[in-house]
């Protein structure tokens, strides 16, 4: 049943799968796929997320609320950016809607702006986004015991073991994400998108802005990929590409002969063989990364989590989709969360 | 398993399923196709108005829509007043703002909401060119419909939209033998 928390055969807390959607559509898909529960965002500056034609209207996002319940399924609000000086106004409103909607949580990053929901809205439970960095016990119990937070979704930066001893030493949930996108940079706090392009990805909600984004194939199909005027990659005809983001580009410097991955390649986090060590860790939900993605990219990944998450819960050995068809660059990584040597 | 005759047999018979529509189409006035594709247009409208709402200020844009397999392209101009989807000739380069190619199939898929234009384009099978801003919210706006936008656009063929339906289903299981070296 979703949203249920239980435990399975062999002891396992049953965790929560936390899903993508950025679009209605996309929300009823990973609903109908098996998500317990499902992040959205508003269509502004509010979320991470705030590409052209993604995101939620207030009318779209009631609706979804009232469609994922009478589903069992819970809808959690993204509003995890920063607000920049002098227009808090915006993440204001976004608070007070979601409060009147009635979505399940709310997913914060900014002091101020958890602050405001804390105080104005005691019943609302809010979520402490990755956005936020918090990867310290003390740095998690400031949040719980400033502005109440009942989860946090921690960096992708810890290993499980690590994972493991925080959780015994803070007083919420923890949230870990199992899939989709994953860089070097630390959550919050990466400005190479802003020094590219001017628009901040903490602020504007937006890493790798696609107004600034330009592809150029030439005849041979080798392909060049553009951030405003940096060319973060090329791909020679018929090699795997990547999203234009700085952290994934590849460069030349002095100290290096030729074009080399700086920070990290193409590639997306797949922790489908971690799973039951989250479990046993007391990672309560597990996150699958996507909002930008498409409603295809939704099915298939939480109906995969679903049927795996499913059969370590029944004693079974889980059976893992085949989900390297929707990485990036088709390469999977565990990064930090097996090892502190990734990169 | 068969033997490898059968297997060559087998794809020169579906390349030549998937080669006889297309050399058909080349020789069909783009004249007798634009009906159709107002109807597509037209219809498309009308059942999702929500759509240009997700579009935004690339309402207005020039979108190139390039099957590569086929012997022409599509302009599609999104506008809520008056929609509009063209065909050209590929050696008349229509003006445009941004453009999508790929196989027939795929960017069917894609609209279908079974295929993944981000994995489409990580294996280089999905091609972008022009604004990226308007390719992207154009995607988006596009995956937002409820159950598909390839069944909206197959209904307004009206009474062929049961042909075509299964001219796709043939063509899926012509690629799907292809891809698995059938």
């Amino acid at each position: 049943m979703a949203g249920e928390i239980g435990s399975g055969a062999n002891g396992y807390l049953r965790p929560e799968l936390v899903c993508p959607a950025g679009t209605p559509a996309a929300l009823r898909t990973a609903v109908d796929a098996g998500a317990d529960a499902v992040y959205c965002g508003f269509q502004n500056e509010t979320n991470a997320r705030n590409f052209p034609g993604l995101n939620f209207t207030l009318a779209e996002l009631e609706a979804a609320v009232g469609h994922a319940h009478a589903r069992k399924a819970k809808v959690l609000l993204a509003i995890n950016t920063f607000p920049p000086a002098g227009r808090f106004n915006l993440w204001r409103e976004a608070i007070d809607a979601a409060a009147r909607i009635g979505v399940d949580a709310v997913i914060v990053a900014d002091m101020g702006v958890a602050n405001y929901a804390a105080r104005t809205f005691p019943e609302l439970r809010l979520h402490l986004s990755v956005q936020a960095g918090a990867s310290s016990p003390e740095a998690i119990r400031f949040y719980c015991q400033e502005f109440g937070v009942k989860r946090v979704v921690l960096p992708r930066m810890l290993t499980v073991g690590e994972i493991a001893a925080i959780h015994q030493q803070i007083p919420c949930e923890i949230e870990a994400f199992v899939f989709g996108n994953i860089g070097m940079m630390a959550e919050g706090r990466c400005s190479l998108t802003n020094y590219a392009t001017g628009i901040s990805t903490n602020m504007d909600g937006v890493c790798s802005p696609a107004a600034d984004v330009h592809y150029e194939e030439d005849a041979e199909r080798n392909l060049t990929t553009r951030l405003g005027r940096f060319v973060i990659d090329r791909f020679t005809r018929g090699e795997n590409a990547g999203y234009p983001t700085i952290c994934k580009g590849r460069y030349r410097c002095d100290a290096r002969t030729g074009a080399y991955y700086a920070f990290e390649e193409p590639v997306s986090l797949n922790l489908s063989a971690l799973l039951p060590d989250l479990m046993r860790a007391g990672v309560t939900a597990l996150k699958i990364e996507g909002r930008q993605r498409s409603r295809a990219y939704v099915q298939a990944v939480v109906s995969a989590f679903r049927r795996a998450v499913d059969d370590i819960l029944a004693n079974r050995e889980p059976a893992l989709a085949e989900l390297v068809a929707l990485t990036e660059g088709r390469r999977e990584t565990e990064g930090a969360f097996r090892s502190k040597a990734w990169r | 398993m068969p033997a490898p005759t059968e297997v060559n047999f087998a794809s020169e018979f579906a390349a030549r399923l998937v080669d006889g529509p297309r050399r058909l189409l080349i020789s069909i006035p783009l004249a007798f196709m634009q009906p159709v594709l107002d109807r597509v247009a037209t219809h498309v409208a009308k059942s999702r108005p929500e759509m240009f709402a997700r579009l935004g200020p690339h309402a207005g844009k020039r979108f190139l829509i390039d099957p590569i397999d086929l012997p022409f392209v599509f302009i599609l101009v999104p506008t809520a007043a008056k929609p509009c989807l063209s065909a050209y000739r590929r050696d008349e380069y229509p003006q445009h703002d941004a453009g999508i190619a790929g196989t027939f199939l795929d960017l069917y898929d894609m609209i279908s909401g079974t295929a993944d234009g981000d994995a489409l384009f990580f294996t280089r099978d999905l091609r972008v060119c022009g604004d990226t801003e308007a390719v992207v919210a154009l995607r988006n706006a596009l995956d937002d419909f409820g159950n598909s936008a390839a069944d909206t656009v197959l209904s307004a063929f009206g009474p062929l939209s049961g042909p075509a339906a299964l001219a796709i289903s043939a063509l899926r299981a012509v690629r799907g033998n292809r891809r698995h070296g059938r």
